[in-house]
């Protein structure tokens, strides 16, 4: 069992982000202070919301690229409600954030599942038609800290228990997630139908129904990470979290989640998103421009993608062992 | 019910009824219709020198789309031609800064582009890695690159000579653009309809498997395709740099979406296996007219790509609701 876990994904993992911590930790104590990790883990959370949901679409074969588009609608649109009604309470923001995201999400799903048009070129479509549509209903203009209402801009920043709100956020969509992924027969679901479509159909399940679900999900917490992304930066317009789909994907990749559908975990998705969070916290630190950081990404996607292949590589179980030879 | 079913007609339609009926002809009639819808809706709009103007909306994106049309029928994908377009681009430009000839340069684009598609298509041909993943890897860190090399600095002071191959004209109103997008389309038809390996693309995108049995080599295919696609980014690189005259990190961002709605649209089937070239070439005037044609009308560029997308997920969903409605 012990064994089992230290050879797991998880655990190799947590090894690299460890010996990358430690190394920049060398030359910069100052990075390991726990103010400065919590801080790490703070900056990381909307990546690691983003990256549960993406896992469990591409869980399903299927993958979006549209969260960052759908994060950058929903905020604007919870933005635009607060200067329409600065007095609305935040839990009617969140409930709109989490739905407006959610519809987005279903619209993916829809025609995913009812029309059978290959998810990529979906969420490529649908990626594009919702940064316009904040085009139109912004007009082009930004929302400015100014004019967003206190409490609004306060929620994710708010410290309770020692940590900001908004990391509390992510750790609760991380327990629930894991709860729901392996505790609930949706959760299960997720696994079946991109383990094997085929056997899925044929133990009852609607492949393309849970895929809906999946995007649905997906689209609920990139709705969430919408109103948290505007309200912490206090600023919201049409190019917000703009190619953040690809640090998403990036994640998932890194986090041993398999492209083909049915493997991966939450804690994965959680890893491979500290991995980048981590890396776009040190650069600053030891003094390499912010510049690096895209080609730093593709690197690690690409690392990932061959570590994770060499993993999978199957070398034939045995079934029976051969008999000995009798003497 | 799911896509992947084929069924065999018990007698073929006849030839004359098919061509009528394909996915070509009804795309040239969107075409026709467009251009007379744009010139009433525009007294701009019937004027050599502006539709001249309005190929350079299409001709590059085109160029590359060609060969992405034959990658997406051998059943890959390549997303990171946008990045292989800025990579080559800041290639030249760093040339240009110690003096290189036009010729020189244009080698260095070239260059730069094959290599590029080498390396794709070496990591998913030799590794068997999933296109898909690879080229959102080495879409980040293709662009990465660019963005070290010049971070918020831009490339300017090309040779008066490199102007041609972007702002160039061969005669009268036809720019050197779009001879070169007519030649390329030439060759790439006769390559993909009247040569053996263009059967073998097919083949391969239909059933890996029985391709490989029949003694195609696959992989081989596949990797020279990456190289084709690379190749055609570094063409179109050397024309967007040409016309534009400077080179920043973020040229061409967002152009592989461009150029896989063009594919899609020219009735390129995006899990492989069918598509032909004449459809791509009519998408590209399609989606120049579109552009070209609301661009007279001042609507801005991002409710343009509103558009793109809608027709990206509309051009594969009306068929299949009007098989629905009618099934």
């Amino acid at each position: 069992m012990i064994r089992r876990y230290l050879q797991s994904r998880e655990a190799i993992l947590s090894a690299a982000i460890l010996v990358l911590i430690a190394v920049i930790a060398l030359r910069f104590p100052a990075f390991i202070t726990p103010a400065n990790l919590a801080n790490v883990f703070n900056d990381t959370s909307p990546l690691m919301i983003l990256a549960i949901g993406q896992m469990i679409v591409i869980l399903t074969k299927c993958i979006d690229l549209s969260v960052a588009a759908n994060l950058a609608l929903t905020g604007m649109v919870v933005s635009l409600l607060n200067i329409a009604a600065p007095d609305l309470p935040l839990a009617v923001t969140l409930l709109v954030a989490v739905s407006l995201g959610a519809v987005l999400g279903m619209f993916n799903g829809i025609l995913v599942w009812k029309l059978n048009i290959p998810p990529i070129v979906v969420t490529l479509g649908t990626m594009t038609i919702y940064r316009g549509i904040i085009f139109l209903i912004s007009k082009g203009k930004w929302v400015n800290a100014h004019e967003m209402s206190a409490p609004f801009k306060a929620l994710p920043r708010h410290v309770f228990l020692g940590f900001p709100v908004l990391s509390w956020i992510a750790l609760a969509v991380i327990l629930i997630a894991i709860v729901v992924m392996t505790r609930t027969t949706l959760g299960r679901a997720f696994y079946a139908v991109g383990g094997n479509p085929h056997a899925a159909v044929y133990t009852g399940l609607n492949v393309g129904r849970t895929q809906f679900w999946a995007f649905t999900i997906s689209g609920a917490l990139a709705g969430l990470t919408g109103y948290l992304w505007v309200s912490r930066y206090a600023v919201a317009y049409v190019d917000i979290a703009g190619g953040f789909e690809l640090d998403v994907v990036a994640a998932c990749v890194i986090g041993g989640i398999s492209i083909a559908g049915g493997v991966g975990t939450v804690g994965g998705a959680v890893l491979g998103a500290l991995f980048l969070g981590v890396i776009k916290n040190a650069l600053p630190v030891i003094n390499i421009s912010p510049f690096w950081q895209l080609a730093i990404s593709g690197a690690a996607i690409l690392i990932a993608v061959v570590l994770n292949s060499r993993a999978n590589r199957t070398r034939g179980r045995i079934i029976l062992k051969q008999t000995e030879p009798v003497a | 019910m799911s896509s992947t079913d084929r069924y065999i007609p018990d007698r073929l339609q006849s030839p004359l009824q098919r061509r009528l009926k394909s996915w070509e002809t009804l795309l040239l009639a969107v075409a026709v219709a467009i251009f007379t819808f744009n010139a009433f809706a525009s007294p701009y709009f019937l004027n050599a020198w502006n539709l001249s103007d309005a190929t350079f909306n299409f001709t590059e994106k085109a160029m590359i789309a060609f060969a992405m049309a034959l990658l997406i029928i051998a059943g890959e994908i390549d997303l990171s031609v946008a990045s292989i377009v800025a990579l080559a681009s800041t290639a030249m430009g760093a040339a240009a800064q110690v003096g290189a000839s036009p010729a020189t340069l244009v080698m260095i684009g070239l260059t730069v582009g094959v290599i590029c598609g080498a390396f794709n298509g070496l990591l998913v041909t030799a590794m068997g890695l999933p296109s898909i993943v690879v080229t959102i890897g080495t879409m980040s860190l293709f662009r990465g690159i660019s963005y070290i090399v010049l971070g918020d600095t831009s490339y300017g002071g090309y040779p008066a000579g490199f102007k041609f191959f972007g702002q160039g004209y061969v005669w009268w109103v036809f720019s050197f653009e779009l001879a070169l997008f007519a030649v390329l389309a030439i060759l790439f038809g006769v390559l993909l309809h009247l040569t053996n390996f263009g059967r073998a693309v097919y083949a391969v995108g239909n059933n890996p498997v029985a391709a490989l049995f029949s003694g195609i080599r696959v992989n081989r295919v596949k990797f020279i395709l990456f190289l084709l696609t690379g190749l055609m980014a570094g063409v179109a690189s050397v024309c967007l740099t040409s016309r534009l005259g400077s080179t920043r990190p973020s040229i061409g961002f967002g152009m592989e979406l461009e150029v896989v709605t063009m594919v899609v649209l020219g009735g390129v089937n995006i899990l492989g296996g069918s598509g032909t070239i004449p459809g791509v070439v009519i998408a590209a005037f399609v989606m120049g007219l579109v552009t070209f044609g609301l661009g007279l009308l001042n609507v801005p560029g991002i409710v343009m790509s509103i558009l793109i997308g809608a027709l990206l997920i509309g051009v594969i969903a009306l068929p299949r609701l009007w098989g629905m409605w009618r099934g």
